[in-house]
């Protein structure tokens, strides 16, 4: 494995099989009543949020906790970066601090890349901008693998604002290096101009492609990341890209609902299919904290070599 | 019952010359050795020699199994941990003998001690082995561990620990089938299928049916280069 996980694409198909594996273990320790293991002890591991979250932050804070790892939580509010601070001298300042790892949000694409030049310790990325969120596209591979058996041929659509999606990207990356079909659904405002380069399907018929899937991941649609109109209403979108118990029923017996949350219910997804036995939803947070340990334990439970960890 | 077999009377009995030579590793020693040029040996692995094969491990385990009966006074509240990969077959073993004496059915499992290793930092981060306790827990039992080669403890000492997070049994036992010798802590074992004087250059390896189509210990010397 390399040093940083700052895409998706930085994993091959044995390094994401080995996380998965390692999670399905740690998954265990979740269940006993002493979570938590010696293995980081001595580490320290900064949570570097320039951008609003909760389940991420905390989903780091926990992984890192549980193996006993020094956490560091720092968050631009009230912090010298609303005074003006770049990211350089808090890298700087974070490296002087011995940190073994930096886990990174930040509102700019490419953020954990440039970070990754300065600091010593390894970077991971827990989104940047509109480009990626690797721990999320593995927990959504370990939920849906746990779920469905297996990854290899299953047929996963993702649906909805994939322009703004960091999750999307990161997933299609990932699925498709595990071997499954991804069919991005979307209405075409709402694609990146490159999407005929991503190794995935493009449709814009959410009800042809339901009856095809295994697994269905319906995005938030990002207002807050929106200066323009990309849809006529709400209302409109809903009505065709929404998630409601109507469209659930077209979908195979078995197949899965998956959200990365937050969610607008109403939106994107219908109330009773967010809290339906086929949403993945609460799962989807649980397996969280599992990934990550299993990606920090990966990245710094072992000696470290130039360039890599192996 | 004795608790140790002799040295003597093992050593005498083991000079089977027909261990499978393993030819990769040896060739690769070989090649840094001084004497890689001094004719057709040279081709030689470096003498890979089986010190327990086929029957001989069962032997070892059916009379270990009747120690911890013995010991344990019928191996009630007994549980099994087979520490991995190779000490998890072991265990089951253990349990499937100790089950044919008594009739008593020994809970067994498997505990990894990746997490709690003191040389993780030594080496890339590795896999994980699979931890698995029986359904009722090792609150209150009587622990046996259960590994294939007992060499510095370390492996021990870390399992200890993972004990410890587990729950809180009873009492700790240990198992080996082999006791290599080289201990740098103070961990002894209670059961000891054979007891095999080493040098520190050389390799233990056993290979058991259940994951290598054949049951062996097999001593590799390693030639200082």
């Amino acid at each position: 494995m390399k040093r940083h996980l700052i895409s998706a694409a930085d994993l091959t198909k044995d390094d994401a099989l080995l996380i998965l594996d390692t999670a399905e273990e740690l998954a265990r320790v979740s269940e006993r009543s002493v979570k938590k293991l010696p293995t980081l002890r001595g580490r320290t591991v900064v949570n570097l949020f320039f951008e609003d979250s909760t389940r991420t932050r905390i989903s780091f804070e926990a992984a890192a906790k549980r193996l006993s790892a020094d956490v560091i939580n720092f968050s631009a509010k009230g912090s010298s970066v609303s005074k003006g601070e770049s990211l350089k001298d808090t890298a700087l300042t974070l490296e002087a601090m011995g940190a073994d790892a930096v886990v990174i949000r930040h509102r700019a694409s490419g953020a954990p890349h440039r970070l990754a030049s300065w600091v010593r310790g390894s970077v991971l990325n827990a989104g940047d901008g509109t480009h990626e969120h690797p721990t999320q596209a593995l927990l959504d591979a370990f939920t849906m693998r746990r779920r469905l058996g297996g990854l290899d041929g299953r047929r996963v659509a993702i649906v909805g604002d994939v322009l703004h999606s960091r999750v999307a990207r990161s997933n299609v990356l990932l699925l498709n290096t595990l071997g499954a079909e991804v069919t991005l659904v979307a209405p075409p405002t709402l694609l990146p101009v490159s999407v005929e380069t991503w190794p995935c399907a493009v449709s814009y018929d959410l009800d042809a492609v339901l009856p095809k899937s295994d697994a269905v991941m319906m995005l938030r649609v990002q207002r807050e990341r929106m200066n323009a109109a990309y849809f006529p209403s709400a209302r409109e979108y809903s009505r065709r890209y929404g998630l409601d118990a109507h469209r659930l029923a077209r979908m195979p017996e078995d197949a899965v609902v998956m959200h990365p949350g937050p969610m607008n219910r109403g939106m994107e997804i219908a109330a009773e299919v967010a809290d339906s036995a086929r949403s993945t939803v609460v799962e989807q947070v649980a397996n969280g904290v599992t990934i990550r340990m299993a990606v920090l334990y990966l990245l710094l439970g072992g000696a470290t070599f130039e360039g890599g960890t192996r | 019952m004795a608790d140790a077999v002799p040295h003597a009377h093992d050593r005498a009995r083991d000079r089977d010359p027909s261990a499978a030579p393993d030819g990769a590793r040896g060739g690769r020693d070989r090649s840094h050795s001084p004497s890689a040029s001094s004719g057709p040996s040279s081709q030689a692995p470096s003498q890979p020699r089986a010190v327990l094969e086929g029957p001989d491990i069962n032997r070892a385990l059916i009379r270990i199994a009747h120690e911890i009966l013995e010991r344990t006074k019928g191996a009630e509240d007994v549980v099994l941990l087979g520490i991995p990969t190779r000490g998890v077959q072991l265990a089951a073993r253990l349990a499937r003998h100790i089950e044919q004496f008594e009739g008593a059915r020994v809970p067994h499992g498997s505990l990894d001690v990746t997490m709690y290793r003191d040389d993780l930092r030594l080496r890339p981060a590795r896999a994980l082995g699979a931890t698995r306790l029986p359904p009722d827990g090792i609150d209150d039992r009587i622990v046996v561990l259960v590994d294939d080669v007992l060499y510095s403890g370390r492996t021990v000492r870390a399992a200890l620990d993972a004990l410890n997070d587990l729950g809180r049994p009873r009492a700790v036992q240990l198992a080996a089938l082999v006791d290599r010798g080289h201990r740098e802590l103070p961990i002894r074992a209670d059961y000891v299928g054979k007891n095999l004087p080493t040098a520190k250059s050389e390799t233990v390896k056993v290979y058991l049916d259940e994951v290598d189509d054949r049951d062996a210990v097999v001593l590799i010397k390693k030639e200082r280069p």
